[in-house]
């Protein structure tokens, strides 16, 4: 044992010469830990069971081939960085985007546009089922959560809140909760409800609290969280309680000549997210880009300069905040009338911390990243679940998404694909330029 | 343009732009302005010196309502001379009145270009919201483009046209000032305030800066307030110059004034003793910083 530690310990001493062999290395024994954390679990009789039927085992040779190929991916990501790079001075202008080509961007978008078109209909029900579920909502609440986090700079610990505001609301308008709305709509009608509510709790929220600054701003969101999830559980008589809500409703169609019903078919939902996911994507990257995009960035790096040069603060942040608590409220009507069935404990802290989570592995302030990293970390799991090779356990789920999660944070910190904007911030952060964030909140009030 | 009176009566000439009275600001102990007034003429290019310490920060920062000042009144003649009090209001709405400001330590958007800098100062006049911005609303494309043009416009008028797509922060420091002067007038201001503008430059972007500021109030009809420590261009700019010295108004008058005025020079190196051994050390034949 001791031999194979010294052995380790040279490999990485001389590969300090050579940033390549040491990412091999680490890349080689991080999948060996890997394939005995998803290995057969140890016991009395067998204590030694998850390292025997990990490491000496077939499966070894799966997880070093992910190793090599990983190696491989990082190092052809990062020559690619450099030729990008070299012909660019990164600090003096913007940087260039990956793909400077504005037609090819338009066509690249296109195709996975038509990948996600075409998917559902090749996988089976399980599948389609976790594309929306797991996939396709988390998306669209990613894409939100981004709008806030990533954009005007606020760390919102409480989003799942309006995720939770807005199934709520969607049960409270179809009738399904013990109280009764002044008239039982259809789910499709509760559609502008639930944005509506959510975005009106996120004006109410926002407007006592986005006066604070980053930390101070966390823990009441991280409260308010709390709060919802509790009153929900504990307002019997208006909520359900910790029963939960059943009997949701499914959307229809009831038009004179056209009768339809969802039901659980998981395709007509998929595709209503589509739109919806479309939308947003569009409607954010423009503003983004916008009088109101560039307000966020500049109170994100300087709020005193920015309330000087005559913006209102205040207001941007509110709006950032509402923009999200109403895509969060429709992703919260979409999964309510999809599973008809609505508790408590879907709404938990730890959720928000995921989408946290999912939003800055895909990169702060980057549209596509946030799609790309939800979808990916929402599907990997699942892969590695269903795939009879890797027996992943369900309850190991934080672990690798806290792995992933310090892993992202130590070797990219601006997320798998960062927005422009963002990758200049954390450049100049780097140089001693700015904080790269407002939510690290040491913005001095004095200027 | 020495011929408004400090201690204004309440009416005030209709030339005024800015009226300051009996200003006092503490935080705990430290008296930070104690009493002060002032008047500044519309079109006037006043200059506010004073040791470090004196208070001059201080009173831009009540001029922009970023502090609260415990007493006193600053009464701004903005638009057809309407006029609003400064105290109490929010910074963002002090801006939207016609007062713009530099800053000390200059506060760009590092991470933006010049460009886009000028801009969030020249869209916060616009209207888009955010939906017209989520639809691209003909309103937003036509503000866009007016945007764009008009930022131009000021990235010429303070010779930074050609760095416009560098960083803020890649730009040499004389060029930072100047885009943070061009960043305040995106702003159409009435009032601008710049504090401390040539610190840090070099005599060629100093001389630059100075007929930067006599454009800003010629040709844009800009009044100016400037803090300066460097006497050189305080001299050559200002009409008239007021000196604080720990928060109090010590003097004011034309620089020649100011100049010779023993309590400034006091204020600046020290009171003679009565000891006879003490030799005074002679001003600065240039002002004496």
């Amino acid at each position: 044992m001791s031999a194979v530690a010294s052995t380790t310990l040279t490999l990485f001493r001389s590969a300090k010469q050579s940033a390549h062999v040491r990412r091999g290395v680490a890349c080689i024994l991080g999948l060996l830990v890997l394939a005995v954390m998803t290995g057969p679990s140890g016991s009395n009789t067998a204590p030694v069971a998850g390292f025997t039927g990990s490491l000496f085992h077939s499966r070894v040779f799966i997880f070093l081939g992910i190793g090599v190929g990983l190696w491989a991916l990082i190092t052809v990501w990062n020559l690619w960085g450099e030729a990008i790079r070299r012909t660019n001075d990164s600090l003096l202008t913007l940087p260039r985007r990956l793909l400077p080509d504005r037609r090819v961007r338009l066509v690249i978008y296109a195709a996975l546009l038509a990948v996600a078109i075409i998917l559902p209909l090749h996988v089976n029900a399980f599948w389609q089922d976790v594309l929306v579920d797991q996939i396709g909502i988390y998306v669209l609440l990613a894409i939100g959560l981004n709008v806030v986090v990533g954009y005007a700079g606020l760390l919102d610990l409480g989003y799942i809140a309006f995720y939770a505001i807005g199934a709520y609301s969607t049960a409270f308008w179809t009738g399904a909760l013990p109280v009764h709305p002044p008239m039982v709509l259809n789910a499709f009608w509760a559609i502008p409800f639930a944005i509506g509510t959510a975005m009106l709790s996120g004006v109410l929220i926002g407007a006592p609290t986005l006066r604070l600054r980053g930390d101070y701003l966390a823990i009441v969101t991280l409260g308010f969280g709390e709060i919802i999830q509790i009153v929900a559980t504990n307002l019997q008589g208006v909520t359900g309680g910790s029963q939960g809500v059943s009997a949701i409703p499914h959307p229809d169609v009831n038009l004179p000549g056209i009768h339809y019903s969802w039901l659980i078919d998981p395709l007509p939902y998929y595709y209503l997210l589509l739109v919806f996911v479309v939308a947003a994507l569009i409607a954010y990257s423009f503003l983004e880009h916008s009088r109101v995009g560039r307000a966020w960035t500049a109170i994100r790096e300087d709020e005193v300069a920015a309330q000087s040069s005559g913006i209102n603060v205040l207001k941007y942040k509110i709006m950032a905040f509402a923009i999200g608590a109403s895509t969060s409220g429709f992703a919260g009507m979409l999964e309510a009338s999809k599973i008809s069935f609505i508790e408590p404990g879907d709404f938990t802290v730890q959720l928000s911390i995921l989408i946290l989570v999912l939003v800055i592995f895909g990169g702060m302030g980057s549209l596509l990243g946030a799609v790309v990293g939800a979808a990916f970390l929402q599907w990997f799991p699942w892969y590695l679940k269903e795939h009879p090779m890797f027996g992943f356990q369900d309850q190991d789920l934080y672990i690798y998404l806290g792995a992933i999660l310090v892993l992202t944070m130590i070797f990219r910190p601006e997320g798998l694909i960062p927005s422009r904007r963002r990758k200049r911030e954390f450049g100049l952060a780097e140089h001693g330029l700015g904080t790269a964030d407002a939510m690290s909140g040491t913005t001095d009030p004095v200027p | 343009m020495t011929t408004v009176p400090d201690a204004a009566p309440t009416t005030v000439a209709n030339d005024v732009i800015v009226a300051i009275k009996d200003l006092s600001l503490s935080f705990g102990g430290v008296r930070a302005l104690v009493d002060v007034t002032l008047n500044q003429a519309r079109g006037e290019l006043l200059s506010v010196i004073g040791p470090n310490g004196a208070g001059k920060t201080c009173l831009f920062n009540c001029l922009t309502g970023v502090y609260h000042p415990q007493q006193g009144s600053i009464t701004f003649y903005g638009q057809h001379g309407k006029a609003t009090e400064i105290v109490g209001r929010k910074p963002h709405l002090v801006n939207r009145l016609g007062i713009a400001r530099t800053f000390q330590t200059s506060r760009l958007f590092n991470g933006l270009t010049a460009f886009e800098n000028v801009k969030i100062g020249v869209e916060s006049r616009q209207h888009t919201g955010p939906v017209g911005a989520m639809l691209k609303l003909p309103r937003t494309r036509r503000e866009e483009r007016e945007g764009d043009a008009r930022s131009e416009e000021l990235l010429e008028f303070v010779g930074l046209r050609a760095r416009g797509n560098e960083l803020a922060s890649a730009l040499p420091y004389g060029d930072r000032r100047r885009l943070e002067i061009a960043r305040a007038l995106g702003t159409n201001p009435h009032l601008l305030l710049l504090d401390e503008p040539a610190a840090g430059t070099n005599p060629a972007e100093k001389s630059e800066l100075g007929t930067l500021i006599r454009r800003v109030k010629n040709e844009l009809g800009v009044t100016v307030l400037l803090i300066e420590h460097d006497m050189g261009l305080v001299m050559s700019l200002a009409e008239r110059i007021i000196v604080l010295n720990f928060g109090r108004v010590i003097a004011t008058g034309t620089p020649a004034e100011v100049q010779h005025d023993p309590a400034v020079i006091e204020a600046y190196l020290g009171a003679p003793t009565d000891d006879d051994s003490y030799v005074p050390i002679e001003p600065d034949p240039d002002g004496g910083d």
